[in-house]
């Protein structure tokens, strides 16, 4: 799921969350950060010292996501993740978060399209507690069947407050069907309505069963704690736990077929408020990249691009034609089966959005043309590296960082090479990747059209094209 | 691909956004012996610089940056009237030029010192956050300096950042949410400051003059509403000389206009605004005691208990756990300058509003007649006093934490006696406080939706003779 957001300040925010998953080193750290292992039983270990404060983040990442689910059984992924806080065979119903909290902790869970993942921050001498609860619901998860009925409710108010109740939510899901042809990212995290509503407990038991195992997570602690000390509390307990020999490694997931149309539509909702677009384009992740350093290129060319008010699209549509009261774009590199290029734009009063939409193509036209300069490049490498620095200073984000990148396949070795391969990327390297994934064939294009009669105006309708192909 | 977390991470958000003081007043505790006590590793200097202003610093050189963060007293309460939205206005504007650089020069040299300036105003503060690598301390002082004492609010920049902003309250005039929290201000502060919209309204926003913003800055900014906490790579002699830099050439007295202490309306009161949506959100609340009360600390407690807890609290029991009514279900104490009081927000699809309120209270009465048990007391406590030191791990929450505590007047020995405070709360003092804080009768209610069942009930004498001043 795209964060849809229209105020020029949210663009900081976008690109924290974009950047969740980088480890760019600067030369403020040491280039080895982190130390990873693995158990016996298969189940993948990192750790990051961070002894400025004895609290430490102790996340459990599952390699299993939305993506992962059946077909039909939308969003059961997110469904057990919600389950998993009921009880085990010595946990009683609902005391998980707050053993917790009594000990002074805080812990939450995340399911996206690749992985979930399950977090508690406490103090070090907690941590082995943790663990062992932990580890407990890894195997023993007990479901009773009017708490899961329950919990059923829970999900579909989820599902209204961040989607049913937001047109710009809507739209977003509505593009993502259209963008995926086949690959399961066209299915929201959350799920449909109509198949939320008839998950059962054993829909979220099977799941469960397959993918919940030791040699399908990874442990990521980050904060005031050694390697050692990690070994020791995982032996003790992750480490007791048998893998499931049934856990395929390797993640099959249907694929794109060649896109050959772009996509387009609108979403008229009286609730929209103003005229704005998206547009979402397929391209390569870190993941799935064709070769080395693209998808780096492809960070660098949408900071250029689209992030913050010193961004290309920025600067022409909002700063000078001022077309659109805010636009950007971003680069969403870190899906196992593929990334994303997304841009976004807030039509001015009056400005109908072909016009605006038009304006964001001729600024992508010329950097395909034309490419980006060594000063836009220097500057972008420069601020991708200062952002790492900023992270460091916390240790819940490093934890997500890694925790994230080796859920989709990637190594510590990746993860902490990043500033490296991001300083040498060159101005051709932009260039070409602006030719190839700013493919107007591979991407959906989508109007957000306040309408409070239901009927809309002409203008809202795209405009003829004369390749047949808008771009 | 964001994910989608199972609990109240967005609640947390909000409640830190909202008021440091809250946050603070929630976690400033230490008492579970193991911890490491943050105040005991982390060493608070009071400092005044040549020129004279205070400040406060943790030095901490083990990460190369600086993170400074201050306050002007008088946040959006001293828009002038009928120009809601400037104090709001001109937090974007701290970043569209300075001195002899043009907006677009500014932003650029920001982002090539990688430098991180950002504005937030509440009721009462004008909130800045600063953040520098510190290998670009001095230069990026310089940039912060402009922005402080010349910021040039260019017409230009000015449009544009008006046409974002009004966006932006298009945008949240569809948010039910934001649209009932704004309503409940109007409803329970008529005719006070407090009861206008925060960040203004199309109409205050349309009016506002860049002269508007020159004399809230001419105001606002001066030397003694000021309040400055530095942490990291910084030593007391360089913080000196940067506030100087940074501060000294502001006006030594700010001119703020005179604000009343208030109270929520008593009496109790239900508006229904009607919008589309499938989920409607209700925000409630009543008065609590202001900050300096002897019961401030237990009232805190209790709401803990009632509704600030996330999954611990009785709130979230009955409504989310026990009955799957809602995602979402919190309450939380804000002790702004001029009041106090106890709000809450629930969202739930529009058949069930009705009873979810109902719910709430059912369990608020409960708790002022019988109070909380010792269990629940001690499990509040538990959490208060451990999880303090999760609010201490990065140089930018210390700074805002210990900001926080300057503003109300605090030392910085408060840090190592607050635990001792909750500590002391007993069961007899939680339930005097609870009785004397929960009185459901003065509940202020505001729905927006289309709740079945529920219609606005607002007592003769509660309504307001014209609209509130919303101006």
């Amino acid at each position: 799921m795209r964060l849809v957001t229209f105020t020029r300040l949210n663009l900081l925010t976008i690109l924290a969350l974009s950047m969740l998953a980088l480890t760019p080193q600067a030369h403020a750290a040491s280039a080895t950060r982190a130390t990873e292992f693995k158990l016996e039983n298969g189940m993948d270990v990192v750790v990051i010292p961070d002894h400025r404060s004895p609290v430490v983040t102790h996340m459990v990442w599952y390699r299993v996501g939305s993506a992962d689910e059946v077909r039909g059984k939308s969003g059961i992924a997110h469904f057990l993740e919600h389950l998993m806080f009921k009880s085990t065979d010595k946990i009683p119903v609902g005391e998980f978060s707050k053993i917790v909290s009594r000990l002074g902790g805080q812990d939450n869970a995340f399911t996206g399209h690749d992985t979930t993942a399950y977090f508690q921050r406490v103090s070090k001498d907690r941590l082995g507690k943790m663990m062992e609860m932990e580890a407990d619901r890894m195997v023993h998860l007990r479901l009773d069947e009017k708490e899961v009925l329950t919990e059923r409710n829970v999900i579909l108010e989820e599902r209204r407050s961040r989607i049913d109740n937001n047109p710009s939510a809507l739209l977003d899901e509505q593009m993502n069907a259209a963008l995926y042809l086949n690959d399961p990212y066209g299915t929201p995290v959350i799920g449909w309505y109509h198949e939320m509503e008839k998950l059962s407990r054993q829909d979220a038991l099977t799941f469960y069963k397959h993918y919940y195992a030791p040699n399908n997570a990874i442990l990521v602690v980050s904060g005031d704690v050694t390697p050692d000390e990690v070994r020791r509390l995982a032996d003790a307990t992750y480490g007791k736990i048998p893998a499931n020999p049934d856990v395929n490694p390797v993640r099959h997931r249907p694929s794109e077929p060649p896109p050959i149309a772009a996509r387009r539509l609108v979403l008229k909702d009286p609730r929209a408020g103003n005229y704005s677009m998206q547009r979402y384009y397929l391209a390569p992740s870190y993941v799935t990249a064709n070769r080395s350093g693209e998808a780096e290129a492809l960070d660098l060319l949408m900071k250029i691009a689209g992030s913050g008010t010193t961004s290309r699209i920025y600067k022409k549509l909002v700063v000078e034609s001022k077309l659109a009261s805010s636009a950007g774009g971003d680069y969403s590199g870190y899906g196992l089966d593929g990334g994303t290029i997304s841009l976004y734009a807030v039509a001015s009063d009056g400005v109908s959005l072909p016009k605006v939409e038009a304006g964001i193509d001729a600024v992508l036209d010329d950097i395909v043309k034309n490419g980006v300069t060594e000063a836009e490049l220097a500057r972008a490498k420069r601020s991708y590296l200062a952002d790492y620095v900023y992270e460091s200073d916390n240790q819940a984000t490093l934890a997500r960082r890694y925790g994230w990148n080796m859920a989709v396949g990637r190594t510590v070795a990746d993860i902490e090479g990043w500033p490296e391969a991001i300083s040498k990327v060159t101005t051709d390297d932009v260039k070409k990747v602006a030719a190839e994934y700013l493919n107007p064939r591979a991407s959906v294009t989508g109007y957000l059209v306040p309408d409070e009669s239901g009927v809309a105006k002409a203008e809202d309708l795209p405009p003829p094209s004369p390749n047949g192909v808008l771009r | 691909m964001l994910g989608l977390p199972r609990g109240i991470a967005t609640v947390v958000r909000t409640v830190a956004r909202l008021n440091v003081a809250v946050a603070l007043a929630m976690l400033a505790s230490v008492l579970i012996p193991s911890f490491s006590q943050p105040a005991a590793a982390m060493n608070i200097q009071q400092i005044q610089s040549p020129g004279g202003i205070k400040a406060w610093l943790v030095e901490e050189h083990s990460v190369p940056l600086i993170s400074l963060k201050y306050a002007f007293d008088g946040g959006n309460s001293q828009d002038p009237e009928g120009k809601a939205g400037v104090a709001n206005f001109i937090t974007a504007m701290m970043d569209e030029g300075a001195g002899d650089l043009k907006s677009e020069q500014y932003q650029e040299r920001m982002e090539d010192l990688a430098m991180r300036m950002s504005y937030d105003d509440t009721k009462d503060s004008l909130y800045g956050s600063f953040e520098t690598l510190s290998a670009n301390r001095d230069k990026a002082a310089e940039l912060l300096k402009l922005s402080v004492q010349e910021p040039r609010f260019d017409q230009d920049a000015v449009e544009r950042i008006r046409q974002q902003l009004i966006a932006n309250l298009i945008y949240a005039d569809k948010d039910p949410g934001k649209v009932a929290m704004r309503e409940w201000y109007a409803q329970a502060f008529a005719g006070h400051p407090y009861a206008r919209p925060s960040s203004g309204t199309v109409d205050t926003v349309s009016k506002i003059t860049r002269d508007d913003l020159l004399a809230y800055h001419k105001r606002i900014f001066a030397r003694d509403n000021l309040k400055v906490v530095a942490v990291g790579d910084i030593t007391p002699a360089e913080l000196g000389k940067l506030i100087d830099d940074v501060f000294g050439g502001l006006p030594a007295k700010a001119d703020l206009f005179p604000v009343a202490k208030t109270e929520p309306i008593p009496g109790g009161s239900q508006r229904v605004i009607d919008m589309g949506v499938p989920q409607s959100v209700a925000v409630f609340g009543l008065g609590a005691m202001p900050r300096m009360d002897p019961d401030f600390m237990t009232a805190f407690v209790v709401n803990h208990i009632l509704g600030g807890g996330g999954f611990s609290a009785k709130l979230m029991e009955e409504v989310r756990e026990k009955r799957g009514l809602a995602y979402s279900v919190y309450t939380y104490i804000q002790p702004d300058r001029y009041t106090s009081i106890l709000v809450g927000s629930v969202a739930t699809k529009n058949a069930s509003m009705a009873e979810s309120l109902d719910i709430i209270r059912k369990e608020m009465k409960k708790m002022a007649e019988n109070g909380p048990t010792q269990a629940d007391l001690d499990a509040a406590k538990s959490y208060l006093t451990g999880s303090y030191a999760l609010r201490f791990d990065t140089n930018s929450k210390i700074a805002s934490q210990l900001l926080g505590l300057m503003q109300e007047g605090f030392g910085p020995d408060y840090v190592e006696t607050r635990n001792k405070k909750i500590e002391a709360i007993t069961l007899a003092d939680a339930k005097r406080v609870a009785a004397r804080l929960l009185k459901p009768e003065n509940l202020i209610v505001t729905v927006v939706g289309k709740p079945a069942g529920m219609k606005s009930v607002i007592p003769a004498a509660l309504r307001p003779v014209a609209a509130p001043s919303r101006g």
